[in-house]
């Protein structure tokens, strides 16, 4: 394994969580809700979600078929300004092959395979090689999705990075916008969009409580 | 939604709190008196002297759970603060309007408009309740203060400036705590309201209100820390070393719906009795043993009582009413809301 030396002390403060790609994806306000004002809730699937891991990232590491597996592997990348930490990363000969646990069922958007890609780029970063495909393995089909870390899911996933680390390093909150994902977003009760979104201005509700 | 966790009150004053897995255990004497899942715990209050180990503090700290500790007599001591506790994003920002002059204004505004709102709405529960029963001098006398306290109300809603605010703010507490010994019903003998004394209290309502406000206290306090605030710096309580200003802040619109009313309903419905307070010989009162246990069994039960959250327009049991309020808060700070919607009443 071969390790670059380490950038100016800067760089290395600004790397923000892999994860924050997906909560940005999901919602800008929920990954500044985290990510900025370190507000976090555990509901049922986020404490699911974290017991997985728990289990995936304790493993040792093994060898199968004469593919050696790390799990709980940290990453990072200077070129995108992420740090993070994989489920597994598989040895195929010498090229790194990233494979993340999820605990659903694959979704119609592509949050799961930025997240792959990002740490595939990491990978390349840390390794020196090109890292061209990854797999998604998601609880609820017990299925594995191979992904083909492509041009344009490399795109997307710089211009999502790029964005992310801007927000968290401006320490800006986007202001709520209620949508269908509030419903199964485990911060709602802290970011409350419906009563935000549009807020009466609040001198004239206050006097407007007064009356009888 | 944040659900309403119970507050454990430890009242022993020889208890000791111990982790066991993940329970919350009190001991009293190496013998075990209790034992609570962390879980379904949201806060602790730890009147005792011989406190609690180091590894309960950690579990507490960990999960968020606030654990106070108080002396027997309800004096706050300390209390145990973990690594995620605090936002400096946000505390920058509270110290930054809290030396803002101008910014600060809509807070402070929001704070003194609700608390005269809700303390006029606490003489009309109490002309609503025994109104009919009361001789003609005290209903006149609430009857008043409620016309004054509706017009006080409206000029805090219309104030420009802080001074002019704390200014109301002396008015409505001079009105109202002139005429509090009105509504009281009952033993006469053992409760009468002279004036409001805290350092001692000099009679047995004074004594059961600083208990309910050091109560209210810690549940403001906890709820600000809960959202990442500096409970010591304030907007309309100005700084003073050791004093949690914000709190006391929050707790300004809150008192008379928390504890105000729960004292009167307390004594005129006989739950406390004359000798449930102590006397001692400097003329200071204090609640006794039972009678704590009686305040405190009654602080609980009111805490879950629902009731519909003026702003959010959502029921909710009234123990979660301090984080909203703090929430609210926050989200004002951060730029969601161009004021605070203080908690007003009806």
């Amino acid at each position: 394994m071969k390790t670059p030396p380490p950038p100016d002390p800067a760089a290395e403060d600004a790397l923000v969580p892999v994860s924050a790609l997906q909560h940005y994806l999901f919602c800008p306000r929920q990954c500044a809700l985290i990510h900025v004002e370190r507000l976090w809730a555990e509901d049922g699937a986020t404490a699911e979600g974290r017991l997985l891991h728990e289990r995936v990232d304790g493993g040792k590491p093994d060898r199968r078929r004469g593919v050696r597996t790390v799990r709980g592997l940290l990453l990072r990348s200077y070129a995108l300004g992420l740090a993070g930490k994989a489920d597994a990363v598989e040895f195929h000969g010498t090229t790194p092959y990233p494979v993340e646990y999820k605990r659903g069922r694959p979704k119609a958007h592509r949050a799961d395979e930025l997240q792959l890609c990002a740490q595939a780029m990491c990978l390349e970063e840390m390794f020196a090689v090109p890292v061209p495909e990854g797999a998604l393995f998601y609880g609820q089909t017990k299925k594995r999705h191979v992904v083909a870390i492509d041009d344009e899911l490399r795109m997307l996933t710089r211009r999502i990075a790029a964005e992310t680390r801007t927000m968290i390093a401006e320490a800006r909150t986007p202001p709520p916008r209620f949508m269908p994902g509030c419903r199964h977003c485990s911060l709602a009760g802290q970011c409350r969009p419906k009563p935000l979104e549009k807020p009466p201005a609040i001198r004239r509700w206050l006097t407007a409580q007064l009356g009888d | 939604m944040r659900h309403h966790l119970n507050t454990i009150y430890v009242t022993s004053e020889d208890a000791w709190l111990r982790k066991d897995g993940a329970n919350i255990v009190v001991e009293v004497a190496g013998a075990e008196r209790g034992r609570v899942p962390l879980h379904m715990v949201g806060g602790v209050v730890c009147f005792a002297r011989p406190g609690a180990s180091p590894a309960v503090m950690a579990a507490c700290a960990e999960a968020g759970i606030a654990l106070s500790f108080l002396t027997p007599e309800g004096r706050f001591l300390a209390r145990v603060e973990g690594p995620r506790t605090g936002n400096v994003l946000l505390r920058r920002t509270q110290y930054r309007l809290a030396d803002d002059a101008v910014r600060v204004v809509p807070i402070v505004r929001g704070i003194v408009t609700a608390k005269a709102a809700n303390q006029r709405t606490v003489l009309r529960r109490a002309l609503r309740d025994h109104g009919e029963r009361m001789g003609g001098d005290a209903k006149t006398a609430l009857e008043a203060a409620e016309a004054r306290l509706a017009n006080v109300a409206r000029r805090a809603a219309e104030a420009e400036g802080v001074a002019i605010l704390r200014g109301i703010e002396g008015e409505a507490a001079h009105v109202y705590f002139g005429v509090f010994d009105r509504m009281i019903q009952g033993d006469r003998a053992a409760f009468s309201f002279n004036g409001r004394s805290r350092r001692p209290p000099l009679d047995r309502v004074n004594a059961l209100m600083s208990f309910l406000y050091a109560l209210l206290g810690h549940d403001c306090r906890a709820a600000l820390e809960g959202v990442g605030f500096d409970p010591q710096v304030g907007f309309l309580h100005a700084d003073r070393p050791g004093r949690a200003s914000l709190a006391l802040d929050l707790m300004e619109e809150l008192r008379p719906v928390l504890a105000d009313r729960l004292a009167l309903t307390l004594i005129n419905r006989g739950q406390l009795k004359a000798r449930d307070f102590k006397l001692d010989e400097g003329g200071a009162v204090s609640l006794a043993d039972d009678g704590r246990k009686a305040v405190l069994v009654a602080w609980q039960d009111r805490k879950k009582r629902e009731l519909r959250h003026p702003f959010l327009g959502e029921a909710m049991p009234m123990g979660l009413i301090p984080h909203i309020q703090a929430l609210l808060l926050s989200r004002h700070l951060r730029g969601d809301l161009d004021g605070y919607p203080a908690f007003i009443w009806k």
